[in-house]
C-alpha cells in the first residue's frame, strides 16, 4: 500500500490552509484529496464579501480569499486530487478514495487532517409539515444553482432561518429580480451577522419576523405558499398566529451539520454538542494521528479563524509526523454558565506550554458580561462583552503563563459572569 | 388495437406487466405519473408479511402466504434487494398477549411456518432496545423486508424488456364498452382499444371501475405518515417490530429497510382527498408517540425526513380481484397491506386468468432475467475497483451521502423505462435520500439529466408536469 | 445604525450638530467614516455574476473594487445585465470600468480558463 506523510480531506478554507502551514513547517510530503472540480471549497460559490478582513486586513470575497491560498499551493507545488471522494478512513489511518483516473485506492497516511466542512440540515430534518413540492431549497444549494450554474430558483421566496447564508441568499435573490417576501427566524435574535442584516434586508426592506417559524408548505408540484406562525417561549408554535404566505420558493438555512462521516468511520470521538470531533489542544482527535479543523471540527463565522485553526492543527501533524505524541494525561476542560461549548475541549497534561487559542459560543444573548477562564476557582483570564450572540464565535486566547496554570490545575472552566460581579 | 391495456404501473402493475410479457400478446400499460412506483409502491414500509394478520380465507391471506414465498427467487431473478430479517409483534399486557395468540393461530391456518411466541426477555435479547415493558412477543422469521418501488422497477424493467410497452404521462380520463373490448381514452382525448383492460389504478380503482360496472365498489382512500431514521441508527432494530393490530391496520412499526435506514411508521387516517399527500404535525406526533412505546429510545435527532403514502383500503376489507360485470374489463384494486408482500402471487393467477380467456401463447424465449443498475455502494473493494477500470464514470462520486457514482446515475437514463426526473433518479439510485436529503448532489444531478436527455435545466423537474426545479435562468 | 465595517457591529448614533456630523458608539476611526458616510451618502460594495462563454465554469464571480453610491446598485446590475464574457477571465480584469460615471471599475473576482 502507498504511504503518505500527511493526507489532508478537504481542500477547501481549511485544507488549504493546513497544506500551506505544513509546507512552512517544513513537511513535504503532503495530498490534498478534493471531492469538487476545483479546489476552493465553499468559497467558490460565496461570491459576497466580508472574508479576509483578520488575515489580510483587507475585504475580499470568497473566491478571492480562495485564490490567496490556491496560488500559493500551486508556487509551492503542493500535490492535491480533484473530484476525488474519500469513501472512508480507517482507525489506523487508511484513506480509501476513488476517482476516474485511478480508480479505487487506499493509501495508509501517517498523518491525517480532516477538513471535510459541513453540510446543511434539509427540511426532512426539521419535520416541517404539508406537502414535498418541488421549490424547496437549502440556502447553500440554492447559492450555488444561481452563483455558479446561473440559474433561478424562485421568484417569490420565503426564507426560514435568519442565518448569514439565509442573509446573504434575500440579497442575491433580489439582486436577480426575485422578491423576497420575508425572513422568518424561530429565535428571538438572528444567528447572523449584523452587517448582513444591515445589507441584506434592511437594504431591500426585507421583513425579519422574528420568533416565527413555518410550519406547513403548501402547494402539490410546486411550492404555492407556506403557513407562518408566532412560537412562544418553548419555540411551540402558536396555531392562532397562523397566515399563509404565498411564494412559489422555500429557502431554508436551519443550521450547519460537520461533515463527520468519516471521522465515524475512523471511530474519532464525537462532541454531541459541536456534532464535530472531541480533540485536545493540538487539534488532534481520540485517534493518535487525525487531526481536525475547520467547520468539520465546529462551525465558524468568519474563513479567517478557519484559516488560523487549520494551520494550527496542521503545524500538529507534523509535530506527531516528527514524532511527538503526547501520552500525558487529558484534562477535561469544562463549561459553565453561558458557555455552550469550547474548542479544544481536552488539555494535555504535559509540559508544553506554547499558547493556545480556545475557541467557544454562547448559548444565549447576553449583554454586559465578562468571559472567564477559572483555574481551581481562580480566574486566570477575562475578557469584557458589551453583548454576545450565539452566532458569534468568540475566542480566548491563552498566554504561556496561563497555559502552564491550566495544565498544574485540576478543574478549568469557561464561563459568563455579570460585569458588574 | 391491444391484447391488454394496464392501467397503473405500481407494483402490482408492473408484476401483471412482466408475467404477462410471458405470453405472446400485445401489452401497453399506462401510467398516469411521470414514472413507476409513484403512487403507494413508493411510500410504504417495504414489509414481506409472514401472513399471520390476514383473515384466514381472503384473498389477503391467499396471496400473503403465497406471495412470501416467491421473493427469495424472485429478488435473485430480478436483482431488487429482499432480505428475510424476521419480525416481532410485541404484547404489553394480558389483552394483547391473547391477540398474540390469536395471530398464532390463524398464522398456522394459514400455512405460515416456522411462528412461535417468545417471552419479553428472549425479544429483548434479539432486539436489546426494545422496551422493558414487552412481555411477550410473536416472532415470525419469514417476515422479510423489500425496497418496494426498487421491485416495481425490477417488475417493469423485465416487463419492457420482454416487449411490455409503457407509457408515461398518460391518464385514463374515461372506459367505455366496445364490441371486441374495452375503448380507453386519455385525459388529453387520444383513443386507445384493447380487448381486456386490467385496472390495477390503486386509489383511483374504483372511479374507473364504477364508470363501466354495475358492480360499483368504494376505495377509501387511508394516509399513513412515516418517518425516516439515518442510517447511523440501524442499530435500534435488525427485526421488524409490530404492535398488535387495530381495525385500521396493523399500527405503527419499526423495521430496518434494505439499505441500512430504519423506518417508523405508519399511523392511519381516512381522508377525502386521494392526492393529499401532505404530513401533518398531529400524525407524525401520533406516529412518533406510539413508536417510542416499542423502543423508548428512540431519538428524533435520527430523522433525517419524513413522508406519506395513501393505502386504497377496499370498504369490503380483502382485494378484490377478477373479471367484473364488465366483459373485458379486469380488476386488481383494494390492494392495501399486505399488498406488496402478495403482488408476485396475486400477478402469476391474474396473468394466467387474463392469458386464458384471450387462449395466449406462451413466449419461447421469455428472458426472466433482469439485471439491477450496478450498485456501486453495494460493491466489494474488487468490484469497486475493477467496474472503475471497465467505467471510468463510476469513479466520480455524485452523491456522497449514499455513495452513487455518475457512471450509476447515467445508466439509470439509459435503461429502458429510463428515469427522467429527479424522483425518478431517487428511486433507482438512492441519490437524495440520504442524510443531506440531495442538498449537495442536485446541481450535478441536473447537469447530467440535462446532457443525458438534452433538457434545458429550466425543463427538469422533481416528478413531472409542473414541478420544475428551477425557473429561469439568471439574467433575464 | 448598526455600523457594518466589520463583523463587531457596533451601534452608532449619528446625529447632525449645526455643520458637523457627530457620531457616537464607535470603537475604531472606521466606524466613524462609516457613520457619516452612511447618513450623508451611504456606499455599498456591489458583487454580482456575469455568464462566461467557452469556459470551464458559466458564470464569473464580479464586485465593485469599491464602494459605489447606494442608489446606483440596482442600475449598476443592469449595466452587468447585458454583458457576456469570453473566456479566459483572471480575478482582477476589469469587466466594466468607470460604473455610471462613479470612477469605480467593476472586476472579476473569480478566474475561468478557457474550455
Amino acid at each position: 500500500m502507498t504511504e503518505r506523510r500527511l493526507v489532508i480531506i478537504g481542500g477547501g478554507p481549511a485544507g488549504l490552509s493546513a497544506a500551506l502551514a505544513a509546507y512552512e513547517a517544513g513537511e513535504r510530503d503532503i495530498l490534498i484529496l478534493e471531492r469538487d472540480e476545483a479546489l476552493g471549497g465553499i468559497l467558490n460559490q460565496c461570491i459576497h464579501n466580508g472574508f479576509g478582513l483578520h488575515l489580510f486586513k483587507e475585504e475580499l470575497t470568497g473566491p478571492e480569499y480562495a485564490e490567496r491560498f490556491i496560488r500559493e499551493v500551486a508556487d509551492r507545488g503542493i500535490e492535491y486530487k480533484l473530484k476525488t471522494m474519500v469513501l472512508t478512513i480507517s482507525h489506523d489511518r487508511v484513506v480509501t478514495y476513488v476517482n476516474q483516473t485511478e480508480g479505487y485506492q487506499k493509501i495508509r497516511a501517517g498523518a491525517i487532517v480532516l477538513a471535510c466542512g459541513c453540510r446543511e440540515r434539509p427540511r426532512g430534518a426539521i419535520n416541517i409539515a404539508g406537502t414535498r413540492p418541488a421549490g424547496i431549497f437549502t440556502a447553500g444549494t440554492a447559492q450555488r444553482l444561481v452563483n455558479i450554474e446561473g440559474y433561478l430558483p424562485g421568484r417569490e421566496i420565503v426564507i426560514l432561518g435568519s442565518g448569514d447564508i439565509g442573509l446573504i441568499m434575500a440579497r442575491r435573490m433580489t439582486f436577480e429580480g426575485a422578491k423576497v417576501k420575508a425572513v422568518v427566524e424561530l429565535m428571538p435574535y438572528s444567528s447572523g451577522l449584523n452587517r448582513n442584516i444591515v445589507q441584506c434586508l434592511q437594504d431591500y426592506d426585507i421583513p425579519l419576523l422574528f420568533s416565527h417559524t413555518v410550519i406547513e408548505i403548501k402547494g402539490r408540484e410546486r411550492v404555492e405558499g407556506v403557513v407562518i406562525a408566532e412560537v412562544d417561549e418553548n419555540l411551540r408554535p402558536k396555531p392562532e398566529t397562523a397566515r399563509e404566505i404565498s411564494c412559489d420558493t422555500l429557502l431554508l438555512s436551519v443550521g450547519l451539520i460537520p461533515e463527520n462521516e468519516l471521522a465515524r468511520n475512523a471511530e474519532v470521538e464525537l462532541s454531541p454538542v459541536t456534532g464535530g470531533a472531541v480533540v485536545d489542544e493540538n487539534l488532534m482527535t481520540s485517534v493518535p494521528g487525525i487531526f481536525a479543523a475547520g467547520n468539520v471540527l465546529h462551525v465558524h463565522d468568519l474563513v479567517d479563524y478557519v484559516s488560523e485553526e487549520s494551520a494550527h492543527a496542521a503545524r500538529s501533524a507534523v509535530k506527531y509526523l516528527q514524532g511527538a505524541d503526547s501520552k500525558a494525561e487529558k484534562e477535561v476542560l469544562r463549561t459553565g454558565k453561558g458557555v455552550r461549548y469550547v474548542v479544544p475541549q481536552l488539555l494535555n497534561r504535559d509540559e508544553n506550554y506554547e499558547p493556545i487559542t480556545f475557541r467557544m459560543r454562547v448559548d444565549n444573548v447576553y449583554r454586559q458580561v465578562r468571559l472567564v477562564l477559572k483555574v481551581d476557582g481562580e480566574t486566570v483570564l477575562a475578557k469584557k462583552k458589551q453583548i454576545m450572540t450565539p452566532g458569534e464565535m468568540e475566542s480566548l486566547e491563552a498566554a504561556s503563563e496561563i497555559v502552564r496554570k491550566l495544565k498544574a490545575g485540576k478543574q478549568i472552566v469557561f464561563e459568563l459572569e455579570e460585569e458588574n460581579a | 388495437m391491444q391484447d391488454i391495456i394496464i392501467i397503473g404501473s405500481g407494483v402490482i402493475g408492473s408484476a401483471v406487466a412482466r408475467e404477462l410479457a410471458k405470453y405472446q400478446a400485445k401489452v401497453l400499460v399506462l401510467e398516469k405519473e411521470s414514472d413507476v412506483a409513484c403512487g403507494a409502491t413508493k411510500a410504504n414500509s417495504g414489509i414481506v408479511h409472514a401472513g399471520y394478520d390476514p383473515e384466514p380465507g381472503s384473498l389477503k391471506a391467499k396471496y400473503n402466504v403465497l406471495g412470501n414465498r416467491m421473493f427469495d427467487e424472485l429478488s435473485k431473478e430480478l436483482e431488487f434487494p429482499f432480505k428475510r430479517n424476521g419480525a416481532l409483534v410485541v404484547a404489553f399486557d394480558e389483552d394483547s398477549e391473547k391477540v398474540l395468540e390469536r395471530l398464532l393461530a390463524r398464522g398456522r391456518t394459514n400455512g405460515v411456518e416456522d411462528l412461535r411466541i417468545i417471552s419479553g426477555d428472549e425479544a429483548r435479547r434479539m432486539v436489546p432496545g426494545l422496551s422493558q415493558e414487552v412481555t411477550k412477543a410473536l416472532y415470525a422469521p419469514t417476515s422479510g423486508i423489500a425496497s418496494p418501488y426498487e421491485m416495481a422497477v425490477a417488475f417493469a424493467e423485465n416487463a419492457a424488456e420482454n416487449g411490455v410497452k409503457f407509457r408515461m404521462l398518460a391518464e385514463v380520463a374515461k372506459l367505455e364498452r366496445s364490441e371486441n373490448g374495452i375503448k380507453v381514452y386519455l385525459a388529453d382525448g387520444e383513443e386507445l382499444e384493447a380487448k381486456i383492460v386490467i385496472n390495477c389504478a390503486g386509489v383511483f380503482a374504483d372511479e374507473l371501475n364504477n364508470q363501466i360496472s354495475e358492480r360499483k365498489f368504494t376505495i377509501v382512500p387511508r394516509k399513513g405518515q412515516y418517518f425516516l431514521l439515518d442510517k447511523v441508527y440501524a442499530e435500534y432494530t435488525s427485526l421488524t417490530l409490530f404492535q398488535t393490530p387495530t381495525a385500521m391496520g396493523k399500527g405503527v412499526l419499526i423495521t430496518p429497510a434494505t439499505h441500512g435506514n430504519i423506518i417508523v411508521g405508519p399511523n392511519a387516517q381516512d381522508i377525502e382527498d386521494k392526492r393529499d399527500l401532505s404530513s401533518t404535525v398531529e400524525g407524525l406526533n401520533e406516529v412518533w408517540e406510539k413508536a417510542k412505546r416499542t423502543i423508548p429510545g428512540l431519538n428524533k435527532r435520527a430523522v433525517i425526513t419524513n413522508f406519506s403514502g395513501i393505502r386504497a383500503h377496499s370498504l369490503g376489507d380483502d382485494f378484490i380481484i377478477g373479471f367484473s360485470d364488465v366483459p373485458g374489463f379486469y380488476n386488481v384494486a383494494g390492494i392495501e397491506s399486505p399488498g406488496l408482500t402478495a403482488a408476485p402471487a396475486i400477478a402469476v393467477d391474474v396473468a394466467k386468468e387474463v392469458a386464458s380467456a384471450l387462449k395466449l401463447k406462451p413466449k419461447a424465449d421469455f428472458k426472466p432475467y433482469r439485471k439491477a443498475i450496478p450498485h456501486f455502494a453495494a460493491m466489494s473493494e474488487e468490484e469497486k475497483a475493477a467496474i472503475i477500470k471497465e467505467n471510468p464514470l463510476y469513479g466520480k462520486i455524485v452523491c456522497r451521502c449514499e455513495v452513487v457514482p455518475e457512471g450509476e446515475i447515467r445508466e439509470a437514463i439509459r435503461r429502458p423505462l429510463a428515469a427522467r426526473d429527479l424522483d425518478g433518479l431517487k428511486r433507482r439510485t438512492r441519490v437524495g435520500m440520504g442524510r443531506c436529503q440531495g442538498g449537495f448532489c442536485l446541481p450535478r444531478l441536473m447537469e447530467i439529466l440535462s446532457e443525458e436527455l438534452n433538457l434545458d435545466y429550466t425543463e427538469i423537474t422533481k416528478f413531472g408536469r409542473n414541478s420544475k426545479v428551477v425557473v429561469g435562468r439568471v439574467k433575464e | 445604525m448598526i455600523c457594518i465595517s466589520c463583523p463587531l457591529g457596533c451601534r452608532l448614533l449619528v446625529e447632525r450638530d449645526g455643520d458637523k456630523i457627530v457620531v457616537t458608539g464607535n470603537l475604531c476611526k472606521r466606524g466613524e467614516r462609516y457613520g457619516i458616510q452612511e447618513f450623508t451618502a451611504p456606499k455599498r460594495v456591489l458583487t454580482s455574476i456575469v455568464p462566461v462563454k467557452n469556459g470551464k465554469i458559466g458564470m464569473v464571480s464580479v464586485k465593485t473594487k469599491e464602494p459605489i453610491p447606494k442608489e446606483l446598485v440596482f442600475p449598476a446590475l443592469e449595466v452587468l445585465k447585458k454583458l457576456v464574457l469570453e473566456a479566459p477571465v483572471k480575478s482582477g480584469d476589469v469587466i466594466v470600468k468607470n460604473v455610471l460615471d462613479t470612477g469605480v471599475d467593476i472586476i472579476a473576482t473569480k478566474s475561468v480558463e478557457r474550455v
